[in-house]
């Protein structure tokens, strides 16, 4: 439960000369969900997009380590579709689905990186690659139904409603078998009841082992899910530590809600 | 309502009338130095104008309404989709459809069955673009270029080594793949437009080292005397053996339809499919960007390096001016007018494009303007294209 699973060290990005990110340090543990959370332009995007290989970190470290003894993999420098290879999926702040795919199609894209049919099985279709089209099929709708979203597997990603879109999104994450799961501003833009299933089906995914990483602006659901929070502002990290613990520390709500002015 | 654009209509046409008098209705005889008035032109103008006008409106009307009822617009031109999934009506289609493709040339002239051959080679064309376009979405402009590549494929080696059409024909789709992996390489970061002036530039590239570089291809005036293609050793007639590339044209556009298919349903399709819809949402779902781009850019090669081959053998003469940039235009529009994705729409497209202008020789002044009317007819009423791609649903039974 205590290993360690992804480990972020001095993490430092500069764009020109501003640094977005000034080395912040960063650890989630096996089967934990831990929030980052920070002002609007505090970098916390900026860490998604540098551990997840969009951007090229200028520098620190990026370890991946899976529980199950294999050595731990760094991730600086690859490419985003290797990232998610290693084991790391994200969803994304504005929702980036394939439109014009069906639901289940969208699900079945996240599968492509643990699957491996080409050419060849795609136009003489042996054996093998029926088998693996299957389990596909078979892996996807299963995700399908436990986001609860099984119904709509033949519309349109397009036609869903804007909370099952973002649910679809996990699900499209989930499908990589990811060892941790990123997710930017999963409640952004939900009115309270979609945030209500959201914050329960993070749960659920949670209560099965999946560690989690994730932004949010949601207090509420911050406070509610996050096992450890870190607190950014400025491109630093400037806390870290239990809800109860962020809750009353100063320096965040120095960041969140400014200095007291002596008058 | 009615009434309203009675009248509207009847403005609009007086308008056009005031437009285009001194062209239509006023001519003036130099020599004479008279003027005629051709009052009836304008008349004629003014009904003609008019009727658009109504129909036009009663077009926007009707699809209002569809759109009112919640009607799905998809459905409009879809019957051809409803026959194909339904079992029985698809049977008889497709079988109706083979007998027809068996018979032709037995019933038909061989200038007949010619013109069917060029058609069927640019419904292969269009099904290859179609995986670069149409699943992939990268607008490619210089598909041409792979053409030209199978066609001097064939007329070099058959030239030099006397190599045979069989041997050669898979020999031409590869060296065609290795040059849109050639191309592919520098273009992988680009997309869109960018990407378009890169292929077009492609394009010309080949065909201006064609043009002239003289002692490889023999510049301008191109290779003539290639051979036909042979039967295990038989050769043919002349009216014979455009019957068998007809035939051949046939096989080769069937075993396209079923890679073309296969393909587009597999893992590597969906990922072209998702690479055409959010480039970066792909990679973050672990697919890699460079392999299916290469892979979509080879694959679509291939298919016209086939076909360049085919066309080397059949015309058994070839020179760079047959790969202008027109080609690729009329490749492109082929699968634009068809419908993007679709294989039916390209077939449907492809045969449209090429047999039109081949029959309407009469009016083949207008060949050009009627071309882009159709175009921008299209794109107003139908900018899906012809048969709109439908993705296939997934049936999955869960196992109790």
């Amino acid at each position: 439960m205590n290993q360690p699973i992804l480990n972020v060290t001095g993490l430092t990005m500069d764009f020109g000369g501003i640094r977005a990110l000034d080395s912040v340090d960063l650890d989630v543990r096996n089967g934990e969900i831990v929030a980052l959370i920070g002002p609007n332009g505090a970098g916390k995007t900026t860490f998604f997009n540098c551990i997840t290989g969009i951007y090229r970190p200028t520098g620190g470290d990026i370890f991946l380590m899976p529980p199950q003894g294999s050595k731990k993999m760094s991730l600086k420098g690859l490419k985003p579709n290797q990232v998610t290879e290693k084991g790391l999926a994200r969803t994304f702040q504005n929702i980036r689905l394939f439109p014009k795919m069906t639901v289940l199609e969208n699900v079945m894209i996240g599968r492509h990186c643990r699957t491996k049919a080409f050419i060849f099985g795609a136009i003489f279709r042996p054996p093998s690659t029926r088998k693996e089209e299957a389990g596909i099929l078979e892996t996807s709708y299963g995700i399908l139904e436990k986001v609860g979203l099984a119904k709509y597997a033949d519309e349109f990603a397009d036609n869903l409603p804007y909370g099952a879109q973002r649910r679809l999104e996990i699900a499209r994450a989930l499908a990589t078998e990811p060892l941790l799961l990123l997710l930017d501003e999963p409640a952004a833009g939900m009115n309270p009841q979609e945030t209500f299933a959201l914050d329960q089906l993070i749960k659920r995914i949670s209560e099965e082992g999946q560690a989690i990483l994730l932004i949010e602006h949601d207090m509420q659901l911050v406070m509610s899910l996050s096992d450890r929070i870190f607190v950014m502002d400025y491109g630093k990290k400037i806390a870290q530590g239990t809800p109860a613990e962020i809750r009353a520390n100063p320096k965040v709500i120095k960041a969140y809600l400014g200095e007291e002015v002596d008058a | 309502m009615v009434l309203r654009e009675i009248k509207k209509g009847l403005l609009t046409s007086l308008w056009f009338v005031f437009l285009t008098f001194p062209i239509v209705v006023i001519k003036v005889d130099p020599i004479e130095k008279t003027i005629f008035w051709r009052w009836q032109n304008a008349l004629y103008m003014a009904i003609g104008t008019f009727c658009v006008y109504l129909l036009v409106k009663y077009y926007r009307h009707r699809k209002e309404q569809q759109t009112d009822n919640g009607g799905n617009l998809e459905q409009t031109g879809s019957f051809i989709h409803r026959a194909l999934q339904n079992p029985l009506q698809r049977k008889i289609l497709i079988s109706v459809l083979a007998v027809i493709a068996l018979i032709f040339p037995h019933f038909f002239s061989t200038y007949q069955t010619n013109v069917m051959t060029t058609a069927l080679m640019y419904v292969v064309l269009g099904l290859g673009l179609n995986i670069v376009v149409g699943l992939a979405g990268l607008l490619d402009l210089g598909f041409v270029a792979f053409y030209a590549v199978g066609a001097y494929t064939y007329a070099l080696l058959n030239m030099h080594f006397g190599l045979g059409f069989w041997t050669v024909l898979p020999l031409g789709g590869l060296i065609a793949a290795t040059f849109g992996i050639l191309l592919g390489f520098p273009v992988l970061r680009l997309r869109g437009d960018y990407l378009a002036i890169v292929t077009l530039g492609f394009g010309e590239i080949i065909r201006l080292i064609l043009e002239n570089w003289g002692e490889f291809s023999q510049g301008p005036s191109g290779i003539s005397n290639i051979s036909r293609p042979g039967f295990f050793g038989i050769e043919f007639g002349l009216e014979q053996s455009i019957v068998y590339t007809y035939y051949l044209m046939i096989l080769l556009v069937i075993v396209t339809i079923f890679v073309v298919n296969r393909l587009q349903d597999s893992r590597i399709g969906r990922a072209w499919i998702a690479l055409r819809e959010d480039e970066i949402a792909c990679q973050a779902m672990g697919i890699d960007k460079r392999k299916t781009k290469l892979v979509a850019f080879s694959l679509g090669a291939f298919w016209a390096g086939i076909v360049g081959v085919m066309f080397a053998a059949k015309t058994t003469f070839i020179n760079p001016a047959s790969f202008t940039f027109l080609e690729s235009a009329i490749i492109l529009s082929i699968v634009v007018l068809g419908g993007m994705g679709s294989i039916v729409g390209v077939v449907i497209g492809a045969l449209i494009l090429i047999l039109m202008p081949e029959y309407l020789r009469a009016l083949s002044e207008y060949r050009m303007l009627a071309f882009g009317g159709i175009l921008v007819c299209m794109m107003i009423f139908r900018p899906q294209g012809l048969i709109s791609n439908v993705r296939r649903t997934y049936k999955f039974e869960k196992k109790q």
